[in-house]
């Protein structure tokens, strides 16, 4: 119970300053837009090819914008030297980590939120939302475990922007693959898909585990 | 030295580990630098001459006795890093991340032989430089994940919040590595399954040359692991004590 205290009260100083700038969502939301629309022009959509297209440049947008997120993550706070603080206050560092989480999770979801109807318009595809909520759930918490935890990581370096997609990149590609698939799945119809949901959800309990326990490690001065 | 200062400032001596050992007669890595040498010239003589020319593949198989023994060292190196890591993460003693740093330098050396040396069969047998196969996109990420360990090392210096940064890392990295292989078989795959140890499969020689290599490679991994670790524990000790100079 102290725990989720002290996670909430984290999470909502978080929603607090992003609710006063309003920065970050609506830098990720414009990028994640363009990101769609530059792929409008990148491939060339013919109703053959949409279904296999489609739900890549919706993942490519989904997961460059949330890198935009991430980065900001922990990086905000050293700028402006409130991380000592948070440091300094007695809370479990576990709380730290899934506060950053959960917010990173909520900036993500209201940016996918925004650029999923858009997606559905600009590609023309029919989106069965009920079905690709799960989908984009999981996968957004898969990203933001393992993001959330290098982003620490990242902001002790001088080259944080860089540095973060280089480390996480690689981490997350069952997730990508898995949501690209199951989407698609979502668009066409195939048999004998393997349970690409159950993939993800598997990477989520893991790192979401691994990363709470990690975590301290990462942020210890 | 603005980059050595801020490399250095935060390491703290921890332990009798940093007092600069007086050198000693480096016998080990004699032993096994010389059984090396003799081993590799065996091997090379097995793998050209007495190991069998393949029927279907002709004379770019003889490749295989590089490749699998490359391929099995950039794998065996991770997991020392992240066994190194988890230890470094209890103990703090600085000598187990000079060992983990040793041993990704080193295997990002083999991965990149195994990527090479398996594009190059792979040309001559399947026809293509490289395929979206699992075991061929997960040397490859295996090999980014390489890269982006010894960036982030090299972007923190030699403090303890990099060797922390880079254990955490390396833990991740080797629980994910299986989970990516995984994904990517579902996804798709071609390439030829292991065959040694099924009977019959694989006629004796093979194996044997086979296994000669796999022990010499790895005994060459343990002769650089020497000399890597040597030379980490000199970077460290001589950035310490270039930062206690300007102090």
């Amino acid at each position: 119970m102290i725990l989720l205290n002290q996670v909430w009260t984290i999470l909502w100083k978080d929603i607090r300053t992003e609710l006063r700038s309003k920065q970050m969502i609506a830098g990720m939301g414009l990028f994640a837009l363009l990101v769609l629309v530059i792929f409008n022009f990148a491939f060339d959509l013919r109703v053959d090819n949409k279904a296999a297209v489609a739900p890549g440049a919706l993942w490519v947008a989904f997961v460059f914008a949330s890198f935009l997120g991430l980065g900001r993550t922990i990086a905000a706070e050293r700028e402006k030297g409130s991380f000592d603080r948070l440091l300094l206050c007695p809370v479990d560092r576990k709380a730290i980590y899934l506060a950053k989480l959960l917010g990173n999770v909520l900036f993500i979801g209201v940016v996918e939120i925004v650029a999923l109807p858009v997606f559905a318009i600009l590609f023309n595809v029919p989106f069965a939302a009920g079905a690709l909520i799960p989908i984009v759930l999981l996968g957004t918490v898969g990203i933001a475990s393992v993001g959330t935890l290098f982003s620490a990581m990242a902001a002790a370096t001088r080259a944080r922007e860089l540095l973060l997609p280089l480390l996480v990149f690689p981490l997350i590609v069952p997730i990508v693959i898995a949501s690209v698939r199951a989407t698609g799945a979502l668009m066409v119809v195939t048999a004998n898909e393997p349970p690409w949901l159950g993939l993800i959800a598997a990477f989520d309990a893991i790192f979401l585990s691994l990363s709470t326990v990690l975590f301290e490690y990462v942020i210890e001065e | 030295m603005a980059l050595a200062n801020k490399e250095t400032s935060v390491a703290q001596p921890t332990g009798t580990s940093t007092r600069p050992a007086p050198a000693r007669l480096p016998l080990v890595s004699l032993i096994l630098g010389a059984l090396t040498t003799v081993g590799m010239a065996i091997t090379l003589w097995m793998a050209f001459f007495y190991a069998p020319t393949d029927a279907v593949q002709g004379e770019p198989q003889r490749i295989f006795y590089v490749h699998v023994p490359v391929s099995w060292i950039g794998m065996l190196a991770f997991v020392v890093m992240a066994l190194a890591g988890i230890v470094y993460l209890k103990t703090k003693d600085e000598r187990w991340d000079w060992l983990a740093r040793a041993s990704a330098e080193l295997g990002t050396l083999f991965i990149t032989l195994a990527l090479i040396t398996g594009s190059i069969w792979g040309r001559t047998t399947w026809g293509t430089w490289w395929t979206w196969d699992a075991r061929l996109t997960t040397t490859l990420i295996l090999w980014f994940v390489y890269v982006g360990y010894l960036m982030l090392r090299s972007s923190m210096g030699r403090t303890h919040a990099s060797a922390r940064a880079g254990a955490v890392m390396s833990i991740i990295c080797v629980i994910d590595v299986p989970i990516i292989y995984e994904s990517v078989n579902w996804w798709r795959t071609l390439h030829p399954v292991a065959e040694v140890g099924v009977a019959g499969s694989l006629p004796n020689s093979v194996v044997l040359t086979l296994m000669i290599s796999l022990t010499v490679f790895t005994l060459l991994y343990a002769v650089l692991m020497i000399q890597v670790y040597q030379f980490q524990r000199v970077q460290t000790l001589a950035q310490r004590l270039r930062v206690g100079l300007e102090d």
